[in-house]
C-alpha cells in the first residue's frame, strides 16, 4: 500500500511581524518542508517612479527617503550622485566628507535594525531591546542635521543641505568611541549564542554562481564570500581616501551574513571616525547658484539671490538631456538609479534599482526543502524592507 | 583587462552586424541592438571571457508616446570579474513582443514581470508572467506616459457592504500641474494661445 501525500497551502502575511512589512507569502507545505514560495508583493506600492516624473529634481528627492525607510540618506545619496554627473558639478570636500558620515551612519542603522530583528525572529528579544536604544541616538544625530529623524531630505546635488550644527561632531565621535561596546554585548548575546546557532547555521545557504545569477548584492553577496563593494570598485565621493575593509563571509548562510553584518558595523565605525578627523573646512555644497539655493542671508540684501532662489524653489534647475546609472553600496546592496533627463527641470523618467527586489525574489530558491520554522530566519537574514521593493 | 575603448571595439568587432550603435556615456559603454539578437548579445557577453558580464543588474523601459517605436527596452548589465558596466537598448514597437530572457539570467523573472506591469510590455516564453506591484485586478500600465497620476480607481471600506470597494477617482481638486517656466520666455498655454491665433 503506498502512502499517499497532499500539499498544504499557507497562506504567510500580508500582516505578520515575522514578514518585516507587508509580504504576502504563499507557501506549499509538505508536512513542515516548504516545497514552494510565492512572494506577493507591492502592498505598499506608491508609485514613486511616477511620480518623480512629475516633480521636479529637488522635489523627488524625500521620495528617496520613503524608499528603504531604514537607512533614508543612503538612497539619496545614489540620486544626488546620478544629477551631479550629468550636471558635472564638483562637491566640495567637506560635503563629500559629511555626506559619508550620515552614509556610514545609515549603513549602522541598518544593520542594528537587521540583526536585531532577525535575532527577535529567531527567538531573542534582548538584542532588540540594545539595539533600538543606540539607533536612537543616530537617529537624534539625523534630527540634528536635517531637521527629521527619517524623513531627512538632506543629501542635494553638489552637497549637502546645511553645515553640521555646533558641537554635533564631538557628539557622533563620542557616539563612535562607545559603540563598539554595545556591538561587543550585542555580540555576546548572539554569536555563540546556541540557540541562535542552531537557527542560522547552514540554513539558506546561497553558492558563489547562485548570488551571481539572483542578482544578489551586498552582504548576500559578500556572505558567499564574493569580495564585492562599490566602495571599494567603483568608489564614489570620498571613499577613496579612506581605509577599511570589506568583510567577507565563507558559506554564505544566514549566520554568515549575520556576522558580515556586525563587522560592517565595525568598519562604519572607523570610517566615521577617520571621516570626523580629517573633515575639512570649507563649503560644504556646490557654490554654483544656478543648482544650489543661496544662503538665506544673502536673499534678504542681493537681487541676484532672490533671483536665484525663487527660480530654483519654482521652475527648478533644468538637467540636460542625458541618461546616466549610478549605484551606491546601500545597506542593503547595490541601490542604483537609472536617470533619464530630457533638458527640463523634471526627469523624463527615473528607475530605482532596489537591492532588496532581487533578493527577495530568489525566496523560492532559498526556501526550498527548509523547515516552515525556517522562513522567517531567511527573511530575516535576506534584510528586506518593502519600501524600497515595492517603490 | 580591456578599458572601455577596447571593450567597445571588441564588441563591435565580434557582434558585427548585430550593434547598431555604440558610445561611451559616462564612462560606460551604450550598445543599441535590434530586438531579435537580443538573446545571442547577452550570452556572448556573459560567457565571454574577456567580459563575463555575469550579472543582470535591472531591465527597465522607458515610454515615448510620440515616436514610431513607443518603447525603449534597457538591459543594465556588470562585470564583476573586470569591473565594468554595460547598457544595452533597442526599439520597440507597442504591439511586438519582447523574448524573456530567464534562461540565461534567472533574476530577469521579476524585472520583466515588473516591466510587463508597468508598462504592458509582453514577454515571449516567461514561465510565470502575471502582474507584480500593482493590485489585484488591476487595469492599466502605471508607468506609460498616458496614465494619469491619479490613477483611475479608488478604494474605500463600504460599511453598507462590509468590503472593500473600488470606485472611479474622484477629487475635491484636480490635480495641478504647475508650468513654472519663465514668464519671459513665455508659458506653454501661452505659446498655444499664439499659436492657435497664428
Amino acid at each position: 500500500m503506498s502512502k499517499q501525500t497532499k500539499t498544504l497551502n499557507l497562506n504567510f502575511g500580508p500582516q505578520h511581524p515575522a514578514a518585516h512589512g507587508v509580504l504576502r507569502l504563499i507557501l506549499e507545505l509538505d508536512g513542515e518542508v516548504v516545497e514552494k514560495a510565492d512572494p506577493h508583493i507591492g502592498l505598499l506600492h506608491r508609485g514613486t517612479e511616477k511620480l518623480i516624473e512629475n516633480k521636479t529634481y529637488s522635489q523627488a528627492i524625500p521620495y528617496f527617503d520613503r524608499l528603504d525607510y531604514v537607512a533614508p540618506m543612503n538612497q539619496e545619496h545614489a540620486f544626488a550622485l546620478a544629477i551631479e554627473k550629468i550636471l558635472d558639478i564638483e562637491v566640495p570636500i567637506r560635503g563629500q566628507y559629511i555626506r559619508v558620515i550620515f552614509c556610514e551612519i545609515g549603513r549602522i542603522l541598518s544593520h542594528i535594525l537587521n540583526i536585531t530583528t532577525q535575532a527577535l525572529d529567531v527567538g531573542a528579544l534582548t538584542p532588540s531591546l540594545w539595539g533600538f536604544e543606540e539607533r536612537e541616538k543616530l537617529m537624534e544625530f539625523y534630527e540634528r542635521v536635517s531637521g527629521s529623524r527619517l524623513h531627512a531630505n538632506y543629501f542635494r546635488p553638489g552637497g549637502v543641505h546645511q553645515d553640521l550644527p555646533r558641537g554635533l561632531d564631538a557628539d557622533i565621535l563620542k557616539f563612535c568611541n562607545e559603540f563598539p561596546k554595545i556591538i561587543n554585548d550585542l555580540e555576546t548575546l548572539l554569536t555563540d549564542n546556541r540557540i541562535f546557532k542552531q537557527r542560522n547555521v547552514d540554513i539558506g545557504i546561497v553558492s558563489k554562481d547562485d548570488a551571481l545569477d539572483y542578482s544578489f548584492s551586498g552582504v548576500m553577496m559578500r556572505g558567499s564570500g564574493v569580495p564585492w563593494d562599490l566602495r571599494k570598485s567603483q568608489p564614489y565621493d570620498c571613499y577613496e581616501q579612506l581605509s577599511f575593509k570589506v568583510p567577507i563571509g565563507k558559506n554564505g548562510d544566514c549566520y554568515d551574513r549575520y556576522l558580515c553584518r556586525v563587522e560592517e558595523m565595525r568598519e562604519s565605525v572607523k570610517i566615521i571616525k577617520q571621516c570626523l578627523e580629517q573633515l575639512p573646512k570649507g563649503p560644504v555644497k556646490s557654490q554654483d547658484n544656478k543648482i544650489t539655493p543661496p544662503p538665506k542671508k544673502e536673499i534678504k540684501e542681493s537681487m541676484e539671490a532672490l533671483i536665484h532662489h525663487f527660480k530654483l524653489f519654482t521652475e527648478g534647475y533644468r538637467v540636460k538631456k542625458d541618461e546616466i546609472y549610478t549605484a551606491v553600496e546601500a545597506p542593503k546592496g547595490e541601490f542604483g538609479v537609472y536617470l533619464i533627463s530630457d533638458g527640463s527641470s523634471k526627469p523624463y523618467k527615473c528607475k530605482i534599482r532596489a537591492p532588496g527586489f532581487s533578493h527577495l525574489q530568489a525566496m523560492d530558491y532559498l526556501i526550498k526543502g527548509h523547515m516552515l520554522a525556517d522562513v522567517p530566519a531567511v527573511l530575516g537574514s535576506l534584510d528586506i524592507v518593502f519600501g524600497e521593493i515595492d517603490r | 583587462m580591456l578599458n572601455n575603448t577596447d571593450l567597445e571595439k571588441k564588441i563591435n568587432s565580434e557582434l558585427n552586424t548585430k550593434v547598431s550603435v555604440s558610445k561611451i556615456v559616462h564612462e560606460t559603454l551604450n550598445i543599441s541592438i535590434e530586438k531579435d539578437d537580443l538573446k545571442e548579445v547577452l550570452l556572448f557577453l556573459k560567457t565571454n571571457p574577456e567580459m563575463k558580464f555575469k550579472q543582470l543588474i535591472d531591465i527597465t523601459a522607458v515610454d515615448y508616446p510620440n515616436k514610431k517605436n513607443r518603447f525603449r527596452m534597457i538591459y543594465l548589465l556588470l562585470s564583476h570579474e573586470f569591473n565594468k558596466r554595460i547598457i544595452i537598448d533597442y526599439p520597440l514597437n507597442e504591439n511586438e513582443k519582447v523574448f524573456s530572457i530567464t534562461g540565461i539570467f534567472p533574476s530577469a523573472n521579476w524585472m520583466e514581470r515588473e516591466v510587463f506591469d508597468m508598462y504592458g510590455i509582453d514577454f515571449q516564453d516567461h514561465p510565470d508572467l502575471r502582474r507584480i506591484l500593482t493590485d489585484y485586478n488591476f487595469e492599466g500600465y502605471p508607468l506609460r506616459k498616458d496614465f494619469p497620476i491619479t490613477g483611475h480607481k479608488e478604494v474605500r471600506y463600504s460599511e453598507e457592504k462590509k468590503k472593500v470597494i473600488y470606485e472611479p477617482v474622484k477629487l475635491e481638486q484636480d490635480y495641478r500641474n504647475f508650468d513654472y517656466n519663465s514668464p519671459w520666455q513665455g508659458t506653454e498655454y501661452i505659446k498655444e494661445i499664439k499659436k492657435n491665433n497664428e
